[in-house]
């Protein structure tokens, strides 16, 4: 009996024994075989994944010109649990900084997401080259901060900057538009930059290294077998004739307004300005948001892109597309005439100014009457067969869309606007419906009223005339790494008139500014002796104070290399301001020299900016 | 030569090869956690791994000193060992060196030893003398008193030194009072309280009171097979219970949910106790004494948790409960141990291409923490197989201890038994999250010497007893 109880005394203490131990072996089997977040852990814990930056894609001009190029420059990381107290004063002047900059990028550093004391954030970005290598020979006193190698735009010429567009670093939103983005990613914001970006970025690449619990790193992860190499980005050709842009910006100096070439032939944007305008380097490194800041705060608003954002409108520019209308419907000829005593003197009533009278239709563009082309509007709108105002005004609307005005033309850049032309139901609301007729609307027989237009839709009626009906999409790009771009680009989009009647359109453009003196020609003063220039002139009446001053053109007649147009704002008449300016682009883009420098100081010199603070 | 010859010849090689292949897995991974590309020289000194070579060297010295001793001296010298470790115990509390908040260790040049460790031996010797002592039997209450006074004088200077991890070790002789005789029930009733002190600490008083009773039911329902009675005092508690909801309810006396619980509860014992009385049950009695002891002892478990036991305790328990969830805080350590142990899968890394333990993310790793490396090195498959080793070990050593003839040797040899089995399954256990972490030595496997020569006496005196049982020489 009492060896029994104590053999199983003995055997309970086995019992005991053996089964602690199994269910330690199970457990061990539960976090080592069946659970496998463990492993996900110790990857977490021991890899670091540190990011390869690609260079981003260059920027050339339309002859392989740099424009946009690279430059080093260094972020500065920290981990704050390595590091220990330094000589604040020291390390920041080093880095050419301030003791406050530094300190408050300590602040900044440990508010950003995903923040650990033991891993390695971004404590100072962007630190120059040169500030750089003289903070590297004392780095080995601070511990805790490592480098991180960056590249960052650099501008050979400070011009270019609405069209190059700026980069900055990635928000939320990308991110979470864009799994490839990481926090402190750059990404284009406007611009080519922008528009290409997914070309320009290359692909980034990553090193895995293992570290050890200090975050130290020990080594490269399975000897690199996982890393990949970043991609550099692709280098783009610009359609830019980087000399025409930079002529045209001086061209523009203190005076508000846009200038737009286009290579009719291909739609090849040949240069894009908006003034005023602003250095591109200035959004480049630590001082960027200062500076945008300055940038967003100026009252002439340089950031804001004139030639695809700014509404204008069109003027007198407008009637040659009347002209082409009325031709197209039938309800004028070139011989069609008629007589103006100095205005249009039915309804409203349109003033005209003096010139030859009565003129067809060649010489009405050539002198401008804005009394032929109320007759001409009105014939159009009050057109017998098309039995009502409404209809006569809807196949009006119509022609104007085919030249692309009231939507966007789909150039290869980020906001472009469409424009306005007005549509029916707009009328029926403005007034009421069947409160309004051709006589109401008249201002559209010369380019006012309810019509808005861009400097780019304009460039391209000068193209799409100039091509006797075609335009071909505009655009800012010509070739992605030697690759040609999207075939989109190549394709005619022609408007809804006959290409015959283009000529007599041609013809009026060319006497506006060939004609002899005393007939009328308004744009007389862009006249070049070699080339021969086609223009109109435009006087656009705005709510915000003196007339704008609009011209465009395309030369030469025969065979058209440009097609332009410009405009100055509350510069006054087209023909004092925006005819030379384009004259100018023209003579220096086909001959790459300027036959009249007078003409040309008179431009340089003039400063139209306390116009515009008039106008506010 | 003669005795030389029969020593070795009943020396049981079986436990003392399972002890070499310990010793030598336990120094590979030592080498394993400390290595790296620095420094990969296994004779350098400078590193733990070179130092351990040294204590394993030792160690063995002392293992072939024990065997060549005679084994006479253990019974006649036991209460003087005893008593000189004891002193040294309190010399450490006076003088010794504090480390990990403990003050354990005596220096002695550059080392240091832990008299803790050794207390383990004498305390074991001790316990088996007097237990072997003639007349010795274990009941009544002075022969429980004396038990409590030679385990008690060590723990509880070892606590003074603020070691609960090594005072807590004692608590396995427990089991060698079990085989020499402590009733059943009350080893069962301890793992019960165990049990109702994690259950205080997860769930709500409330919880805790219907549990106990619940328990006190399935209890009277077995014991004493009156089914009827059993259901009445059921209802009858229930109905008492919901009684007093309602009164609380209409006249909205505010009772808590405690008291509501509480109370019918407290009525039932006393019902149980005039029951017992009447029928002269001794069962009932000693349920509803159970019952009214485990409620005392649940009610002052919270205190006892929030007021006794040191922050850095609860906070470990707490973790372990998955009450706290502080995988940076307090749960670092045991939350990098398993993120080791873990990622080692089923076939392990590969020897020295562990990657949690060797950039230092487990700490303590080559000491408390030293499973990790087996674990993430050897996989599940070494794991088990070094779990297993340590079981047969243990179990080898309680056959052992089983067929000694002498009392002496067989109570020492329990005690061996338990300190080494609560040792092992108390380490392992806590780098798997299994119990709380509880810094005390993985026998054989952490580097130390004072531990590895502590476990290396303990182990040899009972293989130098089993090895002369046929006869002293």
């Amino acid at each position: 009996m009492v060896l029994r109880a104590e053999s199983n005394r003995k055997v309970v203490v086995s019992v005991i024994i053996i089964l602690v131990f199994a269910v330690i072996i199970s457990k061990l089997f539960y976090i080592q075989v069946v659970n496998s977040s463990y492993k996900f852990s110790a990857a977490n814990n021991v890899l670091r994944y540190v990011t390869q930056y690609p260079a981003r894609g260059l920027i050339l001009d339309r002859h392989g010109t740099p424009v946009v190029t690279n430059k080093p420059v260094f972020d500065i990381l920290m981990v704050k649990n390595q590091v220990k107290p330094f000589d604040t004063v020291e390390f920041a002047t080093m880095l050419g900084l301030t003791v406050e900059q530094v300190s408050d990028a300590f602040v900044q550093a440990s508010k950003q997401k995903g923040y650990s004391p033991r891993k390695a954030v971004v404590l100072l970005n962007q630190i120059s080259a040169e500030n750089f290598s003289r903070f590297q020979e004392v780095m080995y006193k601070y511990s805790g901060f490592e480098v991180q190698p960056r590249t960052v735009r650099s501008y050979n010429r400070p011009i270019a900057a609405h069209l190059l567009g700026y980069i900055g670093e990635v928000d939320e939103r990308d991110i979470k538009n864009a799994p490839y983005y990481q926090q402190g990613d750059y990404i284009g914001i406007s611009g080519i930059e922008r528009s290409y970006e997914h070309v320009l970025r290359g692909k980034k690449g990553v090193k895995i290294f293992m570290v050890d619990v200090y975050n130290r790193i020990k080594g490269l992860y399975e000897k690199g077998k996982f890393d990949t190499i970043a991609t550099p980005g692709k280098n783009i050709t610009s359609t830019i004739d980087i000399k025409l842009q930079e002529y045209g910006e001086r061209l523009m100096q203190n005076k508000i307004g846009s200038i737009v070439a286009i290579e009719p032939q291909t739609g090849e944007v040949l240069a894009m300005i908006s003034s005023p305008t602003y250095d591109p380097s200035l959004l480049v490194g630590r001082q960027r948001a200062v500076n945008f800041k300055a940038l967003q705060q100026d009252s002439l608003k340089p950031i804001f892109n004139r030639s695809i954002m700014a509404l204008y409108p069109p003027g007198s520019t407008f009637k040659v597309v009347n002209a082409l209308i009325g031709l197209q419907e039938g309800v004028v000829t070139p011989e069609t005439r008629y007589s103006c005593d100095g205005g249009y003197h039915i309804g409203r009533g349109v003033a005209c100014h003096s010139h030859p009278s009565p003129t067809n239709l060649i010489q009405s563009i050539q002198v401008s009457c804005n009394t032929y082309y109320c007759h001409v509007f009105r014939n159009i709108i009050d057109k017998r067969e098309f039995g009502s105002v409404e209809k006569g005004f809807t196949v009006w609307k119509k022609h104007v869309e085919s030249f692309g005005f009231g939507s966007k033309l789909g150039i290869d850049l980020p906001h472009e606007l469409k424009g306005i032309v007005p549509s029916v139901s707009f009328y029926d609301k403005y007034f009421r419906k069947g409160g309004w007729n051709s006589l109401t609307i008249i201002s559209l027989a010369i380019g006012q009223g309810e019509l808005a237009v861009t400097p780019l839709q304009m460039a391209n009626l000068a193209a799409i005339i100039a091509n006797k009906g075609y335009y071909l999409t505009p655009h800012v790009v010509k070739a992605i790494e030697g690759e040609s771009i999207t075939p989109d680009y190549h394709q005619k989009h022609f408007t809804s008139i006959d290409s015959v009647y283009f000529r007599y359109i041609i013809e009026g453009m060319d006497l506006a500014v060939n004609g002899v003196p005393g007939s009328g020609s308004t744009a007389r003063i862009a006249a070049l002796p070699d080339i021969r220039i086609c223009g109109k002139t435009g006087t656009a009446q705005n709510p915000h104070g003196k007339d704008h001053s609009v011209f465009f053109a395309f030369a030469p007649k025969d065979d058209p290399k440009i097609a332009i147009a410009v405009y100055v704002e509350n510069a006054g008449f087209g023909a004092t301001w925006a005819a030379p300016t384009a004259s100018l682009m023209i003579e220096k883009y086909l001959k790459d020299s300027i036959s009249r420098p007078d003409l040309e100081r008179y431009i340089l010199d003039a400063n139209l900016l306390d116009r515009h603070a008039k106008a506010k | 030569m003669q005795r030389q010859n029969s020593i070795l010849r009943n020396l049981d090689w079986v436990a003392t090869i399972l002890y070499i292949l310990l010793v030598i897995m336990g120094w590979f991974n030592i080498y394993a956690a400390v290595y790296s590309d620095d420094h990969r020289n296994i004779l350098d000194f400078s590193q733990r791994y070179g130092k351990q070579l040294v204590w394993i060297f030792f160690a063995f010295i002392m293992a072939f000193i024990i065997l060549n001793t005679n084994d006479r001296i253990y019974p006649a010298f036991a209460y003087i060992f005893y008593g000189v470790v004891l002193l040294s115990l309190i010399s450490t509390l006076l003088f010794g060196r504090v480390v990990n908040a403990s003050k354990s260790w005596i220096p002695i040049g550059s080392f240091g030893i832990q008299p803790a460790e050794f207390a383990k031996i004498t305390t074991s010797l001790a316990l088996a003398k007097l237990m072997s002592s003639y007349g010795f039997k274990l009941s009544g209450f002075w022969s429980y008193v004396k038990v409590a006074i030679i385990v008690g004088l060590p723990v509880g200077i070892i606590l003074l030194q603020n070691d609960m991890g090594s005072a807590l070790v004692f608590g396995a002789l427990v089991l060698v009072l079990y085989r020499e005789g402590l009733p059943g029930w009350i080893l069962a009733y301890m793992f019960f309280l165990v049990l109702v002190f994690i259950l205080t600490l997860m769930y709500s008083t409330s919880v805790l009171i219907a549990f106990i009773f619940a328990v006190a039911i399935m209890l009277l329902v077995i014991y004493t097979r009156h089914y009827r009675d059993a259901f009445r005092v059921t209802l009858g508690t229930l109905g008492i219970g919901l009684l007093l909801f309602v009164a609380s309810e209409l006249f909205h006396l505010k009772l808590s949910v405690e008291i509501i619980f509480l109370i019918p509860v407290i009525i039932a014992v006393f019902i149980g106790f005039a029951y017992a009385y009447r029928k002269r049950l001794k069962q009932v009695y000693a349920i509803s004494f159970f019952l009214i002891a485990t409620l005392g002892f649940s009610m002052s478990a919270d205190y006892v948790f929030e007021r006794v036991l040191d922050v850095h305790h609860q906070k470990r328990i707490n973790n372990l409960l998955g009450i706290e969830d502080d995988p940076l805080g307090w749960g670092y350590n045991v939350n990098q141990s398993k993120i080791a142990i873990g990622s080692g899968g089923f076939w392990g890394k590969g020897y020295l291409s562990g990657t949690q333990t060797k950039y230092n993310f487990v700490p303590e790793q080559s000491t408390d923490f030293i499973f990790c490396t087996v674990g993430e090195e050897w996989g599940f498959v070494g794991s088990a197989v070094v779990v297993s080793l340590i079981a047969i070990f243990l179990l080898r050593l309680l056959k052992i201890a089983e067929r000694q003839t002498e009392h002496f040797a067989r109570i020492y040899g329990y005690s061996v038994v338990s300190i080494l089995f609560f040792h092992a399954a108390v380490n392992i256990g806590m780098t798997i999250g299994l119990v709380p972490v509880i810094g005390i030595p993985l026998p054989f496997f952490s580097y130390g010497g004072s531990s590895l020569w502590a476990f290396t006496i303990l182990v040899f005196i009972l293989l130098r007893f089993d090895a002369s049982r046929y006869g002293s020489y």
